[in-house]
């Protein structure tokens, strides 16, 4: 490293993982740890100062912005843009959209969360091919698949804003009941349900904490995050990787991408998580 | 073409605080694709800060940087309104330049 003469920069350097002190200030009271039991849990509190210092400066802004540019620009078969794609607020309405989905959409007469809705604009407005976009729906080292990086940035314009996932309509009612039953649900080779890690307070799975998504000030971490920026590999996931992630960790058959098994669980997650600020796109260990 | 760096920048006093992002696949060399072959190396090599078009520091770094690598670092003398560049150029000859306006605040 080289300084110039006459100007002076005080310190570069701070990659991969910055330390803290390389930071400066974190974002006050940035991370709440999760209550009760997790609350005497020091490594627990330690993951959560590391993940405050990553927060600072999130790789997933990167594709927050390549989303933009997606959404903006005319693609696909029928040179379409996506600015046209209702998410629930009326066509072109991206800001807030997020925290209200999944929600019942009366065009396809069907409950659809973000990632589902995305993709049925891309196939409706751009003619781009479900199947294609099914084919490799998760990022790689190689590639990020487009949807994964329009949902991030229609996340992040709901950032800061609360959990509003609507239930009036009664096909939403039934797609949360539909949701609480898979959550529920035990089967497979290990006899295995959601519920097994995520319904009691106090569980993990080696040092991480495990929310209960039964109880709404912990439902809100099934949220939270997500989109996220996963240090492992370096990769962005949406929540749609989250579960098809958990359905194989469960040894159960894996759900197809933006599927009704999907919607009905992020509509069981969201709800419980209803009340609570969403702090956009962020980032996993 | 590059996707775009992202910059923060944050004035405190004379003493710009910036947070640099960068899209990057940063691959080492060392890793193998899926048919077993050699993922070429393809890296930043060249980091350089320009405040008002005079040049801050110039870092090369290695292939030990993650993947969409942060770059963090202050700048003295910095005021409202100046213009801070950040360019990097990786060992494929692929180049990025972005600016930011400082702001106050």
């Amino acid at each position: 490293m080289r300084f110039a003469p006459g100007l002076c920069a005080l310190a570069a350097l701070a990659l991969l993982a910055p330390v803290p002190q390389a930071l400066g200030q974190a974002k006050p009271g940035a991370p709440k740890a999760p209550p009760a039991v997790a609350d005497k849990d020091a490594v627990t509190a330690e993951f959560e100062k590391f993940r405050a210092v990553l927060e600072d400066a999130n790789p997933a802004e990167l594709f927050e912005a390549r989303g933009e540019e997606l959404w903006k620009t005319r693609r696909g078969p029928n040179n379409a843009s996506l600015e046209r794609c209702d998410l629930g607020l009326g066509p072109g309405v991206v800001k807030g959209a997020y925290v209200q989905l999944p929600r019942y959409f009366a065009d396809v007469d069907k409950v659809m969360d973000a990632e589902r809705r995305i993709v049925h604009c891309m196939t409706t407005l751009q003619g781009f091919k479900l199947e294609e976009l099914a084919k490799r729906p998760f990022s790689t080292d190689t590639a990020t698949p487009e949807p994964v990086s329009l949902v991030t940035f229609v996340a992040g314009q709901s950032r800061g804003m609360k959990i509003a996932v609507p239930q009036k309509h009664p096909k939403e009612r039934e797609t949360y009941e539909i949701g609480r039953e898979i959550f529920f649900y035990r089967a497979g080779a290990y006899d295995f349900s959601c519920a097994s890690c995520h319904g009691e307070d106090g569980k993990r799975i080696r040092t991480q904490q495990l929310p209960n998504y039964t109880k709404p000030d912990q439902a809100i971490r099934a949220y939270q995050g997500w989109p996220g920026y996963r240090m492992t590999g370096g990769l962005m996931h949406t929540l749609q990787w989250r579960l098809w992630d958990c359905f194989r960790q469960q040894r159960f058959p894996e759900p197809g991408y933006v599927s009704d098994t999907g919607t009905a669980l992020l509509t069981y997650l969201g709800v419980n998580a209803n009340g609570h600020v969403y702090k956009g796109p962020g980032i996993k260990r | 073409m590059a996707d775009p760096m992202k910059i923060r920048a944050r004035l405190e006093g004379d003493v710009a605080d910036v947070r640099v992002l960068m899209a990057h696949p940063m691959e080492t060399g060392q890793r193998k694709d899926s048919a077993g072959n050699v993922v070429p190396l393809h890296f930043i090599q060249t980091i350089t800060a320009q405040l008002n078009g005079k040049p801050v520091f110039q870092a090369e770094v290695s292939q030990a940087i993650s993947r969409n690598p942060v770059f963090g670092f202050k700048v003295k003398g910095a005021k409202a309104g100046d213009k801070l560049t950040i360019t990097w150029i990786d060992n494929k000859g692929d180049k990025r330049t972005d600016e930011v306006t400082l702001t106050a605040g």
